[in-house]
């Protein structure tokens, strides 16, 4: 009798949903289950999550996936868990019962305490130590927040009572055993989004703690993003946990961007650009995150320089919602289509300031080069447009950081779909565009990972072999074209500037 | 909430299929490009003629659109959503036969391709969305035209010319080859177009049975086909698979 198949599970648990996806050893996908998770908005500019029910989405997405692939749970050789950043969880270790909800990392409840905390010295006081400017956006505030804000809570972390973990700290811990011997560990790239773990020592840092008041006795371990953090009691009963990385920098590992200089961008709502910098940690000098790519057992850890792009996705849904132009987004390409070029048209989607590589908060978006010539097939251009040189922007800024020159751009993402968008972005990055045939990177980067430490895959090689193109778009626009393009977007970029004006609040 | 009533979702797809294509089609030609039995094709017809959307030409007996709907707008997919809501489906299906991947619409007598996946091998080959392919002369355009009546009719009218010795250049050929894709629910050609190459597809219909796109692979004939020459049961099967999921995707919540 033929020995059954064997996979690895791939737990991503994200913003919005859990999704549970099983790889066969060629990569492949296998089943997908997923469950959605209810957002609360407790107050303006607040977001949680119940970390309870996430748990129990996983406790119910992996036996579905076992189900449609119709594979035993013994066929399971590893699980990999790729997370949601940033999300802060408390726990308290004797019962398993969260301490209030999760802070999700769209938060933004500590922006007056991260003000205070750069106090005369400004937002990039612990930059050295940690890669990180001072933001609402990562965990460690956020638990400080948390302490300040919860009576009693301090006291109970400083005696053990109480644990912190990221999104996969706390799946990890309960798929162990929870309350009865649960592994409290975090990885190298969750514990980098932090602020509170030394870049280059890769340890917990007094300095860091001190500094934001964070009693080390509530804090996980911290371990490599490829190796046996224990075995599972529940969900897949013996199956070794052998993988845990942030969801951007699974979709690095799973885009097999392994080299320094390889990078990949995930295009969704907002967009993510990686760059694999090697065992070299970059400091920027234009507002990138320097961050833990990942970090495989004993080995060296990779660092990556990180630049996110705030609103591409999110420019097509304005498009057809606050616009009304188009009925569902893929018909931006379709209406974008219907002209040779953008008219002479740029739109600078500012819409909360400029972001990367400019750090504006002044400014605000702008429609600028109208004439009566211009009809909304140039605008749905612009929009596309505006997406790739956004792109342009950020990854000129990390070739003058790193002194890496990007010879192609590996893409994931919903926005992948669209052709045009993917050859107006070779065409502005003047490299090759690669779509790879698994689009889900991040499942498929926690799977490695995971798959790697077990032994299911041997080595990094065996990983590219499985990677494979499903498209690619070549750069075909004139050199002094691309230069005057260019040109006219950073014309528009510069016209967006000092828009807001200091004034009374309302005004 | 009530649900979907499945006569009305029929009722749409004969208004769609009467709106392209030649535009008279009898009481059999509907029910076989939509997959119905006859005597329901015929009753949403005389349905339809009673509400005034559609019309009978005396002589011929033949079904074409009525003046009551003159105001309404013609129906489109657009190819983009299309290729949005299929891309995961065409990966797999690229990923489990290690061929390439193409996703087709009529356009006049042509098959537009919509999408294309790369054959996972990691060849040198390059995107052709966008342009067209001879209906009469592949996979896709047979199964394209064997559920569309009237363009079946236009393109057995029209030229068909002749890639290879294998293409059916003649109407007769022709019609045979479609009575045959809609006897068996899906399309195979090879050496059709070009020598060496064969393709299998399957159709992508929306809830109402419209056949509104074709899915596929292509590749090397020996890869493609059994020692008799019939394409390969679990490559088949593989097609027919992404062509129901893309379907689904269409009509969520069905």
């Amino acid at each position: 009798m033929r020995p059954l198949p064997r996979f690895v599970a791939s737990i991503d648990q994200g913003t919005t949903s859990t999704r549970c996806i099983l790889f066969d050893q060629s990569g492949r996908l296998v089943a997908v289950a997923q469950a959605e998770h209810q957002q609360h908005y407790p107050r303006p500019g607040w977001v949680e999550h119940d970390a309870e029910e996430i748990w129990r989405n996983v406790c119910r997405v992996v036996p579905d996936a076992l189900a449609q692939a119709g594979a035993l749970p013994e066929q399971v050789v590893a699980l990999g868990i790729a997370n949601q950043r940033e999300t802060t969880v408390l726990w308290e270790r004797a019962t398993g019962r969260p301490v209030g909800r999760a802070v999700v990392w769209q938060d933004t409840r500590t922006a007056d305490l991260v003000q205070e905390l750069a106090g005369e010295h400004g937002p990039d006081r612990f930059r050295d130590r940690c890669g990180l400017p001072l933001a609402p956006y990562f965990a460690g505030p956020r638990l400080r927040w948390l302490l300040d804000h919860t009576p009693g809570l301090r006291q109970r972390a400083e005696r053990g009572e109480v644990l912190f973990g990221t999104m996969e700290t706390w799946l990890i811990w309960q798929l162990t055993g929870g309350p009865d011997g649960g592994v409290h560990v975090t990885d190298v790239t969750n514990a980098s989004r932090t602020m509170l773990m030394d870049i280059t020592a890769l340890r917990w840092d007094d300095t860091l703690l001190d500094a934001m008041g964070v009693p080390r006795a509530m804090l996980p371990q911290i371990r490599s993003s490829s190796e046996v953090y224990g075995l599972a009691t529940a969900v897949l009963p013996g199956t070794p946990i052998a993988a845990a990385l942030g969801d951007q920098q699974a979709a690095l590992f799973g885009q097999t961007c392994f080299a320094p200089g390889e990078a990949k961008c995930t295009y969704g709502t907002g967009s993510f650009l990686l760059l694999n910098t090697g065992t070299e940690i970059v400091r920027s000098g234009h507002g990138m995150l320097t961050t833990v790519g990942y970090q495989l057992g004993q080995e060296p850890a990779r660092y990556a320089l990180e630049g996110s792009i705030a609103v591409t996705g999110s420019l097509v849904q304005w498009f057809r919602d606050g616009l009304g132009l188009i009925r569902s987004a893929p018909e931006i390409e379709t209406l974008a289509m219907t002209v040779e070029d953008n008219g002479g048209c740029y739109i600078v989607p500012a819409f909360a300031g400029l972001f990367a590589p400019h750090w504006r908060s002044e400014a605000r978006g702008l429609i600028v080069g109208l004439t009566s010539y211009v009809t909304k097939g140039h605008l749905a251009r612009a929009v596309l447009e505006a997406v790739a040189w956004q792109t342009r922007e950020v990854v000129d800024a990390m070739d003058a950081d790193s002194g890496l020159r990007l010879e192609s751009l590996r893409v994931d993402g919903g926005m992948t779909a669209d052709h045009l968008l993917m050859q107006i972005l070779a065409d502005v990055l003047d490299v090759p565009v690669i779509r790879p045939m698994v689009r889900e990177t991040v499942s498929l980067g926690a799977a490695y990972a995971a798959g790697l430490a077990v032994g299911y895959w041997a080595d990094l090689e065996g990983l590219r072999r499985n990677w494979h193109r499903a498209g690619q778009w070549l750069p075909a626009m004139d050199p002094e074209r691309r230069d005057r393009e260019y040109d006219n977007w950073s014309r528009a970029v510069q016209r967006s500037m000092d828009w807001v004006r200091p004034g009374p609040p309302g005004g | 909430m009530p649900g979907s009533v499945q006569s009305i979702e029929r009722a749409a797809a004969v208004l769609r299929l009467l709106s392209g294509g030649a535009g008279r089609l009898g009481c059999v030609e509907v029910a076989n490009s939509l997959g119905l039995a006859k005597g329901t094709a015929h009753g949403i017809l005389r349905t339809l003629q009673e509400v005034g959307f559609v019309e009978q030409d005396r002589p011929s007996g033949k079904y074409l659109l009525g003046a009551g709907l003159l105001e309404l707008t013609a129906w489109h997919l657009d190819p983009n959503e299309l290729r949005s809501l299929a891309l995961n489906w065409t990966d797999t299906l690229a990923a489990r036969s290690g061929e390439a991947v193409r996703l087709g619409v009529l356009d006049g007598p042509a098959v537009l391709v919509v999408h294309h996946g790369f054959r996972p091998d990691d060849t040198e080959q390059s995107l052709d969305v966008g342009s067209h392919r001879p209906a009469h002369a592949c996979a896709l355009g047979k199964v394209l035209l064997a559920y569309d009546a009237g363009a079946a009719a236009l393109a057995l009218r029209g030229v068909l010319p002749a890639y290879t010795p294998l293409t059916c250049a003649t109407p007769h050929r022709l019609s045979a080859a479609l009575a045959k894709v809609r006897a068996q629910g899906w399309a195979f050609e090879a050496q059709e177009r070009e020598m060496g190459e064969a393709g299998i597809a399957a159709p992508v219909r929306d809830r109402g049975g419209l056949t509104v796109a074709a899915v596929g692979i292509t590749g090397a004939v020996d890869d493609l086909c059994d020692s008799d020459g019939a394409p390969r049961p679990a490559l088949l099967a593989l097609v027919q698979s992404a062509a129901r999921a893309i379907s689904r995707e269409l009509a969520p919540g069905s």
